[in-house]
């Protein structure tokens, strides 16, 4: 496969940022996408030249740390797939690919694709737990929990805490992260115990990060490699007007 | 005989040991606490479990990590599940069988009184991750699920569907975050240990370097916990996160910790192919699916080379000329034999030329009996009495997709071939690494105040680990054994004031860092440090991996001796330390992995027996099987590391078994 590649370049020798365009002529069907990046950054090593900085790591679909725009789309076109787990045949020869770091404001660029994702550890800092000590938990059957809310609680669990949700909506909105750790608590009887009082604490960080708005694009969704649902984001709005209704001066 | 290692077992018969030891440990008061620190390196389940509970205790923490989040490390990819002695399904489980089972299928190379702390705190783990929200499978009467794994004839496996490291990780992570923002842990992201600082033979500190700006950072505590993964990356395609390494913990041996039994390594029977030169890692398929998927080979030669050139479908072999052959030699356990029999069995197969992909390295794994057993009692459970094949089959594949779901898709997106139709091709890969970094009974190494725990120590696992229980020993360590065997050191040390990092120990340890990293950006060579990690993993798995020879090995250490020298010569590594820069970070865990490398190869070549993992094609029986020397071999071999121009040390920790009987280990 003979591919062109444009990719965003920032930091070092190319400053506040620009498109880099690089002809890769050895890619094939069967590479992960980042393979093809790896196989481009030997190049580069090669000739001497700075190699594409990106983040990755698992390169199973799960650890969340491969973040990168493809062609307009975070993780690239393939639905529910993270960046590493897409392949080469998913492209044609001659193709032309333009790869970008997630935008947005509460995540600065680091270098090239690289970016910061810290503000959605303090999202979780400022409440996605359950307050629980090592050694305080009762048997674990005790309480039993219906085979289907925790399938849907597994559901909202199943975030990766990747960013794509950011990356992809035009008002850099972190909703879905949020409404997915929110739903994944709230669901369960463990978790009802502190749950005013984290949705009122994670929406607070959130927009204290600088995130924006939620106004029901669903871009989030459609981009997520997990498949979170935007119904989570209306539990996080129900979960959170009932919190600011409900009486907590007693 | 070589030097005496005391793991420092407290007495007591086996199963009161851990209950009277803990009762009678020495303690820490809380206004001491406050102004004890302690530094945890590594965030995975051992890490951040141990951090998070140290910081419930009042210790003041900081904590470590490389990645840009405490929610990436590797234990996060664990897909099967964890297990426990609960005995919830009533199947005859016991602390006991737990413990017999891990000593087993580690082939009676791991210390007793560990493996049974394991087990007995095995149930804690489980009620204190449900009380964290980890959303475990269920049952429709609301209670938990069980599976079962490899090597053993219970079901004790706890899951959530195929992601069960995830959420146990996310639990731990939110543990942690729960103590970051109560103060009591600091949280350093993008932060690499590249040094041990040892003050008056005590670990007291690291340095880390500052991955976005390469600033070397000194840190100062009372105690170093390292809790940093495996070294399976030194094979360079393995089934590790490409970051993983063995820097941290091999820094810790340079500093004169012991690296215990470096050549149990885990090759894991069920992972995808190997498809191409320019393949970057290699993806783990659970062993959970060998509950139902049925490994075969074609029985004919020519069936084989067929299928390899494509020929022929593994649906056209006809069910006579198919071999399952971990059936037809381990009826017992079938498909569920441990890793290192399965791994062997499926190499044994495709040596002798039944190889199924084009490479000849791969044999089926297959899910067709499965399907049509769940479609045909699905079937009845809805009250068809007479269902078509057709009707069976969809049936069949609804349940087939519940259970494993995520790893057909995963297979599916990595082959672009369909699980539910065709067999999956599988052949073993490196996945754990069951040698470390020695600890005693407390996990603490050989140098006061520094602990390590999880993956990156060698205590439970002995020459092979079981499925389901990597997961279990990195929360066991962390939550359940650290923070109460940290205070055996701790409690001597109330009266030690904060640690001064601006002293000659931290100067020493930060010139060291600044020297190497300064060499790898001045020899400026010609080739990539990518190109030489894939020949040294090359050199490892060749020699030193399924099956191993003195010959071999011999081989293999001058290879690596020879190729590291290269390395040192020729290397180029662009950039500068003052970045942000992959690549040097990258060097400094390849010159690790060298060193550790040739250890590995040391630990190999002095075990003359075969056990788990290590196979030596000297010392096998007629079928094949490994041959064990238990009159010689019973002990842990820890390495002291005296640098490249010298031969590494041995220290020996004799293994006693005194709950169980030794005996050959079968699952015929």
């Amino acid at each position: 496969m003979k591919l062109t590649l444009k990719i965003w370049r920032q930091g070092g020798e190319f400053g506040k940022g620009k498109f880099e365009t690089y002809q890769m002529n050895n890619a094939n069907e069967h590479m992960s996408f980042l393979e093809m990046l790896d196989v481009l950054n030997d190049q580069l090593i090669s000739e001497k030249k700075t190699p594409v900085a990106f983040e990755h790591d698992c390169r199973e679909g799960i650890c969340g740390t491969c973040s990168m725009v493809i062609n307009g789309q975070p993780h690239g076109p393939l639905k529910g797939t993270t960046t590493c787990q897409l392949h080469m045949r998913h492209f044609k020869d001659g193709d032309t690919i333009v790869i970008e770091p997630f935008r947005a404001q509460a995540f600065p660029v680091i270098r090239d694709l690289v970016v910061d994702r810290s503000a959605f550890d303090r999202i979780i800092q400022a409440g996605g737990y359950i307050s629980v000590s090592t050694g305080q938990a009762q048997d674990a059957n005790a309480i039993p929990i219906e085979k289907d809310v925790a399938a849907r609680a597994f559901d909202a669990a199943a975030c990766i805490g990747c960013g794509a949700c950011v990356a992809a909506c035009p008002n850099a909105s972190a909703m879905l992260f949020t409404s997915a750790k929110v739903t994944h608590l709230a669901m369960l009887p463990q978790g009802q115990v502190e749950s005013h009082k984290r949705v009122k604490a994670m929406v607070a960080q959130m927009d204290e990060e600088g995130f924006g708005m939620c106004s029901n694009y669903g871009a989030c969704e459609a981009e997520c490699p997990k498949e979170i649902s935007v119904s989570n984001i209306a539990l996080l709005n129900r979960e959170y007007l009932n919190a600011n209704l409900s009486r907590t001066d007693f | 005989m070589a030097n005496i290692l005391n793991g420092k077992v407290p007495p007591g018969s086996i199963s009161d040991k851990w209950v009277q030891y803990k009762s009678t440990m020495n303690l820490v008061a809380p206004n001491n606490k406050r102004n004890i620190e302690v530094i945890v390196v590594g965030t995975g389940l051992a890490g951040a479990s141990a951090a998070a509970s140290l910081g419930e205790l009042g210790y003041k923490v900081k904590c470590f990590t490389f990645h840009d989040s405490p929610r990436r490390a590797h234990s996060i990819a664990a897909q099967g599940g964890i297990n426990a002695a609960k005995n919830y399904r009533n199947d005859g489980d016991s602390v006991h069988r737990l413990f017999y089972d891990t000593i087993k299928g580690g082939d009676y190379r791991s210390r007793e009184a560990n493996v049974h702390r394991l087990a007995e705190v095995s149930v804690n783990i489980i009620d204190q991750a449900v009380a964290q929200g980890v959303p475990f499978a269920r049952e429709y009467g609301g209670l938990l699920d069980n599976r079962s794994f490899g090597g053993v004839q219970v079901s004790r496996t706890f899951y959530a569907r195929g992601q069960t490291g995830q959420q146990l990780l996310i639990g731990a992570y939110q543990a942690l975050s729960r103590q970051i923002s109560l103060g009591s842990v600091e949280m350093y992201n993008r932060h690499e240990m590249l040094d041990l600082v040892i003050v008056d033979g005590k670990a007291r500190g690291i340095i880390a370097r500052n991955l976005i700006n390469g600033k070397l950072e000194r840190f100062a505590a009372h105690a170093v916990v390292v809790a940093t993964g495996g070294y399976g990356n030194v094979f360079y395609l393995s089934t590790n996160a490409m970051n993983s390494n063995v820097t941290a913990a091999w820094k810790t041996v340079k500093r004169g910790a012991l690296m215990a039994n470096p050549s149990f390594t885990q090759i894991h029977p069920t992972c995808i192919p190997v498809s191409g030169d320019y393949q970057s890692k290699l993806t783990l398929m659970s062993e959970s699916l060998r509950n139902d998927g049925r490994v075969w080979v074609p029985k004919k030669l020519e069936d084989a080379k067929a299928i390899r050139e494509g020929r022929k479908k593994a649906n056209d072999i006809a069910e006579e000329d198919r071999d399952y052959f971990l059936e037809r030699r381990y009826p017992a356990f079938g498909n569920l034999v441990p890793r290192d029999v399965a791994s062997r069995a499926a190499k044994t197969e495709c040596d002798k030329g039944h190889g199924v992909s084009p490479t000849g390295l791969a044999v089926f794994m297959d899910f067709a009996s499965a399907i049509h057993r769940y479609g045909k009692s699905k079937a009845h459970n809805q009250g068809m009495h007479n269902p078509d094949e057709a009707t069976i089959v969809k049936l069949g594949e609804e349940v087939i997709a519940e259970k494993y779901g995520n790893l057909f898709d995963i297979y599916n997106k990595i082959t672009g071939d369909n699980p539910y139709k065709t067999p999956m091709k599988i052949y073993p890969a490196v996945h754990y690494t069951m040698g470390g970094v020695w600890v005693d009974y407390n996990l603490e190494t050989n140098i006061p105040g520094l602990f390590v725990i999880g993956e990156a120590n060698f205590s439970d696992h002995g020459a092979n680990r079981l499925g389901a229980s990597a997961l279990m020993q990195g929360l066991a360590d962390g939550y359940f054994v650290l923070p109460y065997t940290i205070g055996q050191f701790l409690a001597n040390d109330i009266r030690t004031p904060k640690i001064d990092p601006n002293q000659p120990a931290f100067d020493a340890a930060e010139e060291n860092v600044r020297k190497q990293i300064e060499h790898f950006l001045s020899v400026k060579g010609s080739q990539s440090v990518e190109s030489f990690h894939r020949r040294l993993g090359r050199i490892i798995w060749d020699y030193c991996g399924m099956s191993r020879s003195e010959e071999g090995l011999k081989k293999a250490r001058k290879m690596l001796r020879e190729l590291r020298e290269e390395f040192y010569r020729d290397v180029y590594v662009p950039g500068s330390n003052n970045e942000y820069n992959p690549e040097l970070e990258k060097a400094i865990r390849v010159a690790d992995f060298f060193e550790l490398g040739e250890v590995m190869i040391v630990d190999a070549l002095h075990r003359n027996e075969s056990c788990g993992g290590h196979f030596r094609e000297e010392y096998q029986t007629e079928e094949g099987e490994a041959l064990r020397n238990d009159a010689d071999y019973a002990f842990v071999a820890a390495w002291e590391y005296k640098g490249w121009d010298q031969d590494p040390v041995l220290h020996v920790e004799p293994l006693h078994f005194e709950a169980v009987e030794l005996k050959t280990r079968s699952y015929k």
